[in-house]
């Protein structure tokens, strides 16, 4: 029987609410980051870096840009004959089907994929977080401890523990407790949503979950803390570097302005560590006489005539004369008119500006309110936006 | 356009570029920031609906099979038709190959098994956004034999072809590299004929000894044949010399002509490279100049094109020059009209200063 080492499962199911009229109309995974990728090319691209060549990417909210966006995965290598990327939605079998209930239940629903490839472990990743990271290297590190299952662990701030899946470990790194989401947390080792299990293992722990009518079918809220309860063996990987978790706007512009930062530690020039993305056919960027660009990322097919301060573009963007783009998000082919001012702002794909609108809190610097204007807006000549994002 | 096949034709005289074509043919030279010259016969053809390309080299192609690759960026990898690269082989007389002639004719049975009925013929030293569906339809409707596009009226023809036409678009005469020329129309070396008739052509000249398409097959047939000129009123860049090649693309700075080169009858295909977007720093300071992805950029750029991946470190001035793939300028070097091969290395505090009539070229990979 055909066989992979192991697999990778990419959870990218989310409908993304909280990051409002930008996944009006696409899933959370296929919102545009940083000029020119997609959320989702992060995992992808890891995978393709760490040699792993066989990809599930289970979708269900607004899977039309994802599907259309990951195509056969040539992009990032993974049009293979044996394996490869697939996109997987929940269907319907002999006996009904149903949504994807949780992350746990995502998984289960697609035994028979993942069956298919016969592998002896299972990566599973989060299809909304922006980090470079060697699977193999944590796979490695899975191996020589034989642990049951490795959780990816990232040191985070005291303040913001309450967001996130908490562990305490030993010296071992042998996980002692995990609890989701406290308000008083004792460590502040937060769970990436990276998880490698072995399969034989993980499968039983699935359909003993899916049997359990009170679970709510998660990794982090069911699978974790029963495997922990049986006290199997469970292993903190811990991560040094960027990795963000881009699920609100805040942190989606955050994210974003991070990369304007020149001492970040995420190096998109890296030529090892390729992001790799679907490219659109554009020229090079033409930036005029009158054009002023300071602190930021530019990419190919815009033309600029005023000034860009602090901000990102993404491909096909226009900024006519006399207009400030300051600390701002503006996604592909928006045009910006004579005399428009933008500060603090995250705008839609295809939007239209004309001239002299006010967008955001001018003058209101970093700290102030975040201003979002949605894909295909139209704002008519010299429009008013104030902040909207609280 | 299911009918039409493509033909590039890259028998083509390369020393005019001199450094710049050393390593490499003349469709491979690298142009406005991240393509290369052949990328616009190819996209051209594609865009018009053309799904079976060959390419006909001669010398130096590696770099260019290695940019053109299975033909994916252009939709080109099929399972039936695609691209094809088809090199001279190796039995030429003492190495020397005869023409374009030759070539051709080398590859008879790749034109015999295509299943077109016309051809499309092109090469690389003359780029444009063409719309090849509608100088099809024009060689049909007139019932040419073969259709020559053409610019008229061009300021120099310097090392052109000249064609005289008459009112009835009829070309009465075919004159290369003619030192006085009586009209300013230069043909485009873009051809359109049936296929049936430029394999009639090839088998006439090579029993004939005869080596060149245009002098032999043109023009000694030319009161034989219905030979007509298309006029095409678009934006041309005539690469016939360095001179030439550096001021063609300074014009790419002007807006319009970058509008109409890339985007008129549909996008200018190219290889991707994966680069993430430019990166400008606090003390950038750029001013009309075209940026490729992948650039950092910390110092000060003027009436300048940076290809992919260069690195312009604080305190350099760059002014009127091109700057190909991976270049990096070292600290506070300036460099005005000059031209930087791939992979150029300026280490700091340099000044380099080229003349704008003869800009200074810079070989591949040099350390200065």
């Amino acid at each position: 029987m055909f066989k992979k080492e192991c697999i990778a499962m990419i959870l990218a199911g989310g409908q993304g609410s909280r990051l409002g009229v930008l996944t009006k109309r696409v899933a959370k995974p296929a919102v545009p980051f940083g000029g020119k990728y997609r959320i989702i090319d992060f995992p992808l691209s890891n995978c393709a870096n760490s040699g792993i060549d066989t990809v599930g990417v289970l979708t269900q909210y607004q899977p039309l840009a994802l599907n259309a966006y990951i195509g056969i995965g040539s992009p990032w290598d993974l049009d293979r004959k044996q394996g490869g990327v697939a996109v997987l939605p929940p269907f319907v079998r002999a006996n009904g089907g149903e949504w994807y209930k949780g992350t746990a239940n995502a998984v289960y629903q697609n035994m028979d994929f993942i069956e298919s490839y016969n592998p002896d472990y299972v990566i599973i990743l989060s299809g909304d977080h922006i980090y470079k990271m060697d699977y193999a290297a944590m796979l490695d590190y899975h191996k020589e401890r034989q642990a049951t299952a490795t959780i990816g662990v990232i040191e985070v701030s005291w303040e913001e523990t309450s967001r996130f899946g908490i562990m305490e470990v030993d010296q071992e790194n042998l996980i002692t407790k995990f609890v989701e989401k406290p308000e008083n947390a004792e460590s502040n080792l937060a769970s990436m949503g990276i998880y490698i299990f072995n399969w034989g293992v993980l499968k039983q722990y699935l359909e003993a979950d899916e049997a359990n009518p009170d679970s709510s079918n998660d990794f982090g809220k069911n699978i974790i803390p029963t495997l922990l309860a049986d006290q199997a063996a469970l292993y903190a990987y811990p991560f040094q570097g960027y990795w963000k978790d881009v699920g609100t706007l805040e942190s989606l512009w955050e994210a974003n302005m991070d990369l304007l930062d020149e001492n970040t530690s995420l190096d998109l020039h890296d030529r090892k560590w390729r992001i790799y993305s679907v490219n659109p056919t554009q020229p090079p960027h033409f930036l005029a006489d009158s054009s002023q660009v300071v602190d930021s990322l530019i990419n190919e097919g815009c033309v600029v005539y005023g000034q860009v301060d602090h901000s990102v573009l993404f491909p096909g963007v226009r900024i006519g004369r006399g207009s400030r783009i300051i600390d701002s998000v503006l996604m592909p082919d928006t045009v910006v008119g004579d005399n428009v001012t933008i500060a603090k702002s995250i705008i839609g794909s295809d939007a239209s500006i004309e001239d002299n609108c006010q967008i955001g809190d001018i003058g209101g610097g970093r700290h102030a309110k975040l201003t979002i204007v949605g894909e295909t807006t139209h704002l008519a000549k010299g429009s008013l936006i104030r902040p909207n994002i609280e | 356009m299911k009918d039409v096949m493509g033909i590039i034709n890259l028998v083509e005289p390369t020393e005019l570029l001199k450094d710049l074509t050393k390593h490499r043919t003349l469709g491979a030279v690298p142009i406005g920031g991240r393509y290369r010259l052949i990328d616009f016969a190819l996209s051209n053809l594609v865009n018009a609906g053309i799904r079976n390309v060959g390419i006909f080299v001669q010398d130096q192609y590696r770099a260019l099979m290695d940019h053109v690759g299975t033909g994916m960026e252009w939709d080109l990898a099929r399972q039936r038709d695609g691209l094809f690269i088809l090199p001279p082989d190796s039995r030429g007389e003492n190495g020397n190959h005869q023409g374009d002639i030759d070539i051709l004719y080398r590859h008879y049975d790749y034109l015999e098994r295509s299943r077109e009925k016309t051809v499309i013929m092109a090469g690389t030293s003359i780029i444009c956004n063409m719309d090849y569906k509608r100088v099809v339809a024009h060689h049909q409707e007139i019932d040419a034999d073969v259709t020559i596009v053409y610019k008229p009226d061009t300021q120099s023809t310097v090392r052109c072809t000249v064609l005289d036409v008459d009112d009835k678009s009829r070309v009465t005469s075919i004159r290369v590299n003619p030192l006085h020329a009586k009209t300013h129309n230069i043909s485009m070396k873009m051809y359109i004929l049936k296929k049936e008739l430029l394999m009639e052509l090839l088998d006439q000249c090579i029993s004939r000894g005869e080596t060149d398409f245009v002098k032999d097959a043109l023009i000694k047939n030319i009161d034989r044949l219905k030979i007509v000129g298309y006029p095409f009123d678009g934006y041309i860049m005539n690469i016939t010399s360095l001179s030439s090649y550096y001021h063609a693309s300074m014009e790419l700075l002007d807006p319009s002509v970058w509008q109409e080169l890339f985007f008129h009858a549909g996008p200018i295909h190219t290889k991707v490279k994966n680069e993430s977007p430019v990166h400008y720093g606090h003390h950038a300071k750029v001013t009309n100049s075209l940026i490729a992805n992948g650039c950092i950029i910390e110092g000060t750029v003027e009436n300048s094109i940076l290809f992919r991946g260069v690195h312009v470190q604080k305190g350099v001035h760059v002014k009127n020059s091109i700057l190909m793939q991976k270049s990096d300028i070292g600290k506070n070097a300036t460099l005005e009209y000059v031209i930087l091969d791939k992979d150029v290395i300026i280490t700091k505090g340099k000044n380099l200063q080229g003349d704008p009539d003869y800009p200074m070229v810079v070989g591949k990979k040099t350390v200065l």
